[in-house]
């Protein structure tokens, strides 16, 4: 019997001009959200039940980009995806374009579990929800001021959001004022709003589960689906192993990011943290991301190319650590 | 300088006893263009040009479940999902939700080279669409005599139509009057639709590019997605192979079926036959699917553990094969 492990993340890429508070905040909640999975843990809840009540209170908490909190399309409104995924017997559910739902991991959950299909999406999704019950907001429940903010400045910025293109034009007409050469998606990291919450958990049976949930990229065109909902790209689990990827959507998609941490465990015999270093480095091209991943051992590890993500693990022998940067 | 090489398929799961004519009719279709692909590849067609030209005609043919003659929805419409990858790059374009576009693969080339996303879906995707100017039809253009039999028999049949599931009721009340054992995503083989269109090739130059395109499982609620738009599941191409996937869109989606090929080709040293089989084999568990795949060698196979796939490869040294069953 191998003990249980869990790590948990608010998205990568983050700005290191980022004020302290902020950072404060963050690692609070990440803390907060923890400690609440390791009590689950304690009391033998299964992985799957775990990562969902986890990503269930980051969605609802409004500091990351996930449920409440979610970044706003290029029409100021919010539209939510997710997926989850159960790793004995590889069981999933994902939705995508969720505009009223409050807890999109748990409307995954039930296209898992209560649906006979594995993906629904946008008014087909909403349908689903309705006829599911779940906890339903207006659209505005789950936009911020900070938010609005955000997209004010994006918006002014001149330049549209790309999954993977650098703008060629538009950092210099940037209105925001603080100089930074990163950028992320094409944003300078001071707008860019890292994409994603996610958490992945092997419980005390050695069951591995993911979870990753997002409002996703800042100014997107209504309709953009990102890697986030994708099985095999945002989110993974199978019998070895549970991932959950953030940061520069088509990289992930175009990487299979999550799947591969899995496969070259499986069919190159690597470690945890080995497949997660081997895939961080030679999966991204140019691409900047990061993962959460637990294996069926109850080894947690995390990885990323870019600068700062917001995460936290722990294990069942008491170790535990909230970070952000390198 | 290794040859060039093409598959296509027209889905995977085929009645037995489909009426000798229409599996003429099926072989013409899968010969005809497969021809347009050679004939392309002889002019030194690249990869990317060539899935997408042939994915085009087979969207266009009302034969297959793609573009006209698309499976019908709960509701009676058509609403279709397409994706592409090109293996220089694994650069990628994804569509779903689509109910006016005439040539849903055109539009996710159009994604993946003049969109700054990857994937965009229902009326994002649809707005996107007007503003490339590509051909737009009404609903009813896709919607096939034919296909409105097989809904109303779906119906009858009192049968859900599972990604997964099997039913627990229904068979036993079907009004189809074929008896027939074998079942694909829960439902009775002489009223499924094989689910997908695709193509996957390596040019003289050895880029792989691979396409697939379908108007999704029949009688399916609105706004579920399945294998087809999604990377990694449905389609894969990177620079040692390509991929396009056919059959139970849950079992494709949980064994990240496309990208599997190239990740035992590429960590476990398998080549392309090998691989195929492998992934067939392992990878599915109880589901139901097919395959295509080449490899930048000029090598192409299939692989399926179904009961028949709709197929067609050749390759530049003068082998070429048409086929249905085993």
């Amino acid at each position: 019997m191998v003990g249980w492990a869990i790590a948990v993340h608010g998205g990568a890429g983050v700005d290191p001009n980022l004020p302290t508070e902020r950072q404060e905040l963050a690692k609070q909640l990440l803390t907060r959200c923890l400690n609440l999975g390791i009590t689950a843990l304690r009391s033998s809840v299964s992985a799957i039940d775990v990562v969902e009540l986890v990503v269930r209170e980051l969605e609802t908490d409004p500091i990351f980009n996930s449920g409440r909190g979610s970044a706003l399309t290029e029409d100021g409104t919010v539209e939510m995806e997710a997926s989850i995924m159960d790793g004995p017997g590889r069981r999933c559910g994902a939705v995508s374009g969720v505009s009223t739902v409050k807890n999109p991991v748990s409307l995954a959950r039930l296209v898992m579990e209560k649906s006979p299909h594995s993906y629904l999406a946008f008014s087909g999704a909403e349908d689903f929800a309705k006829q599911m019950g779940v906890e339903r907001e207006e659209n505005g429940y789950f936009v911020t001021e900070d938010n609005k903010g955000m997209l004010k400045i994006a918006q002014e910025a001149n330049s549209i959001v790309f999954d993977y293109r650098i703008p060629t034009k538009g950092f210099e007409s940037c209105g925001v004022g603080v100089e930074s050469p990163i950028r992320m998606n094409g944003l300078p990291i001071s707008v860019y709003a890292p994409e994603t919450v996610g958490c992945v958990v092997v419980d005390s049976q050695g069951g591995c589960a993911a979870a990753t949930s997002t409002g996703g990229l800042m100014n997107k065109r209504s309709g953009r689906i990102g890697d986030s909902p994708l099985i095999g790209a945002g989110t993974y689990a199978c019998n070895i192993c549970a991932v959950s990827c953030t940061g520069e959507g088509e990289a992930i998609i175009r990487g299979t990011l999550a799947r591969e941490v899995g496969a070259v465990m499986e069919y190159k015999g690597l470690g945890l943290q080995e497949a997660v270093d081997f895939v961080i480095k030679e999966r991204l091209d140019e691409g900047q991301a990061g993962l959460i991943a637990v294996s069926n051992t109850g080894e947690v590890a995390c990885g990323f190319n870019c600068v700062g993500m917001f995460r936290g693990c722990a294990t069942e022998d008491g170790f535990m650590e909230v970070a952000i940067w390198e | 300088m290794a040859g060039w090489a093409i598959a296509v398929h027209g889905g995977a799961g085929v009645d037995p006893n489909l009426p000798a004519e229409r599996q003429e009719q099926a072989k013409q279709l899968l010969t005809r263009v497969l021809n347009l692909g050679i004939d392309a590849l002889r002019s030194s067609g690249s990869a990317i040009d060539v899935v997408e030209l042939v994915v085009r005609e087979l969207e266009s043919d009302p034969f297959f479940n793609s573009g006209r003659g698309s499976a019908l929805t709960e509701n009676g419409t058509v609403e279709m999902e397409a994706s592409i990858m090109d293996g220089a790059g694994r650069r990628c374009g994804a569509v779903s939700g689509l109910t006016t576009v005439k040539n849903p693969v055109s539009l996710a080339r159009l994604v993946m080279d003049k969109s700054p996303h990857s994937y965009l879906a229902f009326s994002g995707a649809e707005k996107f669409a007007k503003q490339m100017g590509v051909e737009m039809v009404d609903n009813d253009y896709f919607i096939t005599q034919d296909n409105v039999e097989m809904l109303k028999l779906a119906k009858e049949a009192d049968s859900i139509v599972f990604d997964y599931r099997i039913p627990t009721v229904g068979y036993e009340t079907c009004g189809t009057g074929v008896e027939s054992p074998i079942q694909m995503n829960g439902l009775p083989i002489s009223i499924y639709a094989p689910e997908t269109v695709g193509c996957v090739v390596v040019d003289s130059q050895g880029r792989c590019a691979a396409a697939t395109s379908t108007g999704g499982l029949l009688n399916k609620r609105m706004g579920r997605i399945g294998d087809s738009p999604l990377i990694g599941a449905g389609t894969y191409a990177c620079d040692i192979c390509a991929v396009s996937c056919t059959g139970e869109g849950e079992a494709i989606i949980r064994g990240t079926l496309a990208r599997e090929v190239g990740a035992v080709m590429e960590y476990k040293g398998l080549g392309l036959q090998d691989a195929v089989d492998f992934v067939i084999k392992e990878r599915l568990d109880d589901g139901k699917a097919g395959l295509i795949a080449v490899s930048k060698t000029g090598e192409v196979s299939y692989g399926f553990n179904c009961v028949g796939m709709f197929r067609g490869c050749a390759t530049q040294n003068g082998f070429m094969e048409v086929g249905i069953w085993d």
